[in-house]
């Protein structure tokens, strides 16, 4: 079938066959021309196009958000989603916290605890008992009341096995919420929690848990609102739409107005809110931006307020031209290696502990990662709550590396088989992969390979046992040692380095029932000692937040979680400047 | 021509059946699953969450249960944002994808058409190499060197144009589109020159010369559709690459596009959204090369669409 008939030209009457032929190569050039310029005019006008549009750019995010108090936020990625019994992650925790509010809330600068739904609270003397009264202006954003059976019910949901949410085990100092939990006990009226009225709640602990009230301010702990959950699935079902903007009913200051997927979260104002008279801000976005480069740029042009994160390689520009802008803070995790202490040469703790003191770990921060992170000598990072951990077990310190590694029947690394190292892909763990590797080879002459992984491929052979020598980071669930001594217990979930010793056990499970802090914190430190000499890790560094931030936010203090209650925070509009 | 369409459409079929099938089993061999994260989950915890998503059940069992939801125009749920289905995401990020491709498909176009005629008016002169060997720079230049670049000129040091978003802020979609148009130009470039070349060597184009018609006249009116005849089977190909390769340039302008989601699935694991995506992708694939077919059909009378 044919499609068109092409015309044949169209005769024309002969014009010029007489005409001198340097004519008709003059009028060739002269179209010729005006094609190139047709083409550049062209070119002119998507210019000039471009223009006109850039001409009427508006005022910027930082301009409109100091008038109107809104604070613009760059969030990490896409929210998995809004269920705080579901989600598990930092950006998460950043939209949740503005749109929910739990028994207890924090202060923005040391944490402790401070009334939030709860008004007030008394603690038993063995330390097991804790009675809630819940204030009696507490409102959902529509218009209903906040009550105890709301928590009761909202925990339920948070321990039934069937939804499985992965931060039920906040919740397992309560009688009986392991066993609830792990389907062991089916009736939830044995589990440690009771309402016996209306505004007030009674919890009764397994064991005295000093840091308790702490994980009540955690989002896993926070109250759903039970009619919205219901209008929209069962109480157990995860994944329904009652976390959408159109659906959502929360507790907390804010409400969610907007949820463009990938793009831009949106919360307002919730006039129900308690103490709504001291939230100053109307308004917050969150934009899901998993590009540093493009965050810093959004914060640079004014589109954003903060930036939660800064490529490596802006940060010294920052700190030289514009240090009220940047700021590098202490952050509850450790960046570490684990060794596989299964096979091969690790196996003996003196090997582990010569590549743990054959590291110069100043010179890793100072010149490889240059975020102002802290040396780590220990894995619990110094300071948790009051916690001093161990020192002086690891220390730089290659003469006692040798010595060790010699003992251990590596004279100056002979007979050293060769090592993997794994990493998951990323330029920031390679370049501390291949400084590490240099310094192995230098002050003990052994080799390593190096070999990254997509992040699962990597996740994987970790769980597995599939590995030499892995890299890890942890990041503290609350402030305290336990979130991160707890890991290395026999077989535990994290532990992943297949190391075991009874006596650490022990310690962790007698702080787990002890009342007295001091006592407590013995344990940790004892067991913390056993950790770093056996050395089945090695802590490389603690962490920091490098954060950008325009100076006209205010109330926006640093600390070791990086949680950042909004009801604080606020714009200054004469602190606007460039 | 429906015809034609029709038996285009059913050898795309089994296409699309092998695509489906091998990325099914290639997704769920890959290691680690949509759960693994830095920290563990409890064994109980994993198992609830499998039998939530039928990752319990036998491979070949979720295949089928997956191939019969398919069918039913079903994608599944999306493992990773618990609360959206795989459709609702991808009905949210093509039509902007879809029209981030179109704006760089027609500023492809303009300048890349342009460039060619330009340059092959006069081959192998100044006029024909400055535009080619600009074209070879643009396919050389990739965008996530072209973005940044493109940002960093107009939105920081220029201040002219917004350095991130899609239908935000006034003049947010003129970098992304130009960023992703560019490198299309410069192939489009050198196809409607080299066609075009090919086209003004004919005789029906002495035979107009020497007519005495004007250049331009001959140019638009007779050699433009025979010399852009490589560019349209071009076209179908290309407009595909645009929308399945838009993922980088999504990411430096923070676009909520389908690329991205299509990228990142493949990361976390995401099964149903790698699946979903790849369908997607491939069947436009097939849709844009067939249509290319018939444009190509229809500027060259030489050709018919007979099968």
């Amino acid at each position: 079938m044919r499609l068109h008939n092409q015309t044949p030209c169209p005769r024309k009457p002969s014009t010029g066959t007489h005409l001198i032929r340097n004519l008709k190569v003059q009028a060739v050039i002269i179209k010729t021309l005006s094609i190139a310029r047709a083409c550049l005019l062209l070119s002119l006008l998507l210019l000039s196009l471009l223009l006109i549009v850039s001409c009427d750019l508006g005022p910027s995010n930082r301009a409109t958000g100091a008038a109107q108090q809104i604070l613009h936020l760059g969030n990490g990625t896409e929210p998995k989603d809004l269920d705080p019994h579901i989600v598990t992650g930092v950006t998460e925790h950043n939209i949740i916290s503005a749109l929910l509010e739990g028994l207890v809330t924090e202060h923005p600068r040391t944490l402790q605890p401070e009334p939030g739904v709860a008004a007030s609270w008394s603690i038993s003397e063995d330390g097991r008992r804790y009675t809630f009264k819940l204030r009696d202006n507490a409102y959902w954003s529509n218009g209903d009341r906040v009550t105890a059976d709301d928590f009761l019910w909202s925990w339920q949901r948070l321990l039934m096995p069937s939804l499985a949410g992965e931060y039920a085990y906040q919740l397992y100092p309560i009688v009986n919420a392991a066993a609830f939990n792990k389907g062991e006990l089916n009736d939830f009226s044995q589990v440690g929690i009771s309402a016996p009225d209306p505004q007030t709640l009674i919890i009764n602990l397994a064991y005295p848990t000093p840091y308790f009230l702490s994980l009540l301010s955690h989002f896993s702990t926070f109250p759903v609102h039970k009619n919205t959950v219901l209008a929209h699935g069962k109480q157990d079902e995860r994944g329904t739409l009652w976390t959408r903007a159109e659906n959502f009913v929360g507790n907390g200051p804010f409400v969610l107005k907007k949820w463009r997927l990938n793009y831009l979260i949106q919360v307002t104002k919730n006039p129900f809110y308690w103490d709504q008279e001291n939230v100053a801000l109307n308004e917050i976005r969150f934009y899901p931006i998993d590009n540093a480069q493009t965050e810093e740029r959004m914060f640079r042009t004014s589109a954003l307020h903060i930036a939660s994160s800064i490529p490596a390689d802006k940060i010294a520009s920052y700190q030289q031209n514009h240090p009220e802008k940047i700021s590098i803070n202490p952050y509850l995790g450790t960046y570490y290696y684990r060794f596989n202490v299964t096979r091969g040469p690790l196996v003996d703790p003196r090997v582990r502990r010569a590549l743990s003191l054959a590291i110069d770990r100043q010179m890793l921060v100072d010149a490889i990662t240059k975020g102002g992170q802290i040396p780590a000598f220990s894995f619990t990072p110094p300071n948790t709550q009051g916690y001093q951990p161990p020192s002086g077990i690891l220390r730089y310190d290659v003469d006692l590396a040798r010595q060790l590694l010699t003992e251990a029947g590596f004279p100056n690394g002979k007979g050293f088989p060769t090592l993997e190292l794994l990493y998951n892909t990323s330029d920031g763990h390679r370049r501390i992969a291949v400084a590490v590797q240099q310094m192995w080879k230098e002050a003990l002459n052994i080799t390593i390979t190096l070999s990254n992984q997509d992040w699962k491929v990597f996740l994987d052979r970790a769980q597995s046992l599939d590995y030499d020598i892995a890299r890890a980071g942890w990041i503290g669930d609350y402030a305290d040692p336990n979130t991160f001594l707890d890991m290395f217990v026999t077989n535990g979930g994290n532990n992943q380095t297949g190391w075991s010793n009874p006596q650490y056990d022990q310690l962790i499970a007698q702080a787990a029932t002890q009342a007295d802090q001091t006592l407590r914190y013995k344990n940790f430190y004892q067991a913390e000692e056993l950790l770093l000499s056996d050395s089945p890790i090695m802590p490389i560094y603690t962490y920091t937040r490098v954060q950008l931030m325009h100076p006209e936010v205010k109330g926006w203090l640093a600390n070791i979680l990086d949680h950042h209650p909004y009801k604080y925070v606020y714009i200054d509009p004469i602190a606007v400047n460039d | 021509m429906l015809k034609f369409f029709a038996a285009r459409l059913f050898q795309a079929i089994p296409v699309l059946f092998v695509v489906i099938t091998a990325t099914f089993f290639l997704v769920h061999s890959a290691p680690g699953g949509p759960f693994d994260a830095e920290k563990t989950l409890p064994a109980e915890v994993l198992d609830n969450l499998n039998a939530r998503y039928n990752l319990d059940d036998p491979l070949y069992k979720q295949y089928l249960s997956y191939m019969g939801n398919l069918v039913q125009g079903d994608f599944g749920p999306s493992f990773r944002y618990s609360n959206r289905s795989v459709t609702e995401m991808i009905l949210t990020g093509l039509p902007i994808t879809f029209e981030l491709a179109l704006y760089a498909m027609l500023i492809a176009l303009i300048i890349g058409v342009s460039a060619g005629i330009v340059a092959s008016i006069k081959p192998n002169t100044a006029q024909d190499y400055i535009p080619m060997s600009l074209a070879m720079a643009g396919i050389c230049m990739p965008s996530f060197l072209m973005g940044p670049l493109l940002v960093l000129i107009f939105g920081i040091s220029l201040d002219w144009l917004p350095v991130s978003g899609w239908g935000y802020a006034p003049g947010d979609k003129i970098l992304p589109a130009i960023t992703l148009g560019t490198g299309y130009a410069a192939y489009i470039a050198r196809l409607t020159r080299g066609g075009m070349i090919e086209v003004l060597g004919q005789d029906y184009i002495r035979t107009a010369k020497a007519k005495g018609l004007p250049t331009p006249t001959i140019i638009y009116r007779h050699a433009l559709r025979g010399g852009l005849a490589p560019v349209l089977a071009f076209l179908g190909p290309a407009f595909a690459g645009l929308l399945a390769g838009s993922f980088v340039v999504e990411t430096i302008f923070q676009i909520p596009g389908l690329g991205r989601f299509y990228v990142q699935a493949a990361f976390n694991r995401d099964y149903t959204m790698i699946l979903g995506t790849t369908i997607l992708l491939s069947t436009l694939i097939v849709v844009f090369n067939i249509l290319s077919d018939i444009l190509t059909v229809w500027l060259n009378p030489r050709l018919t669409l007979k099968d």
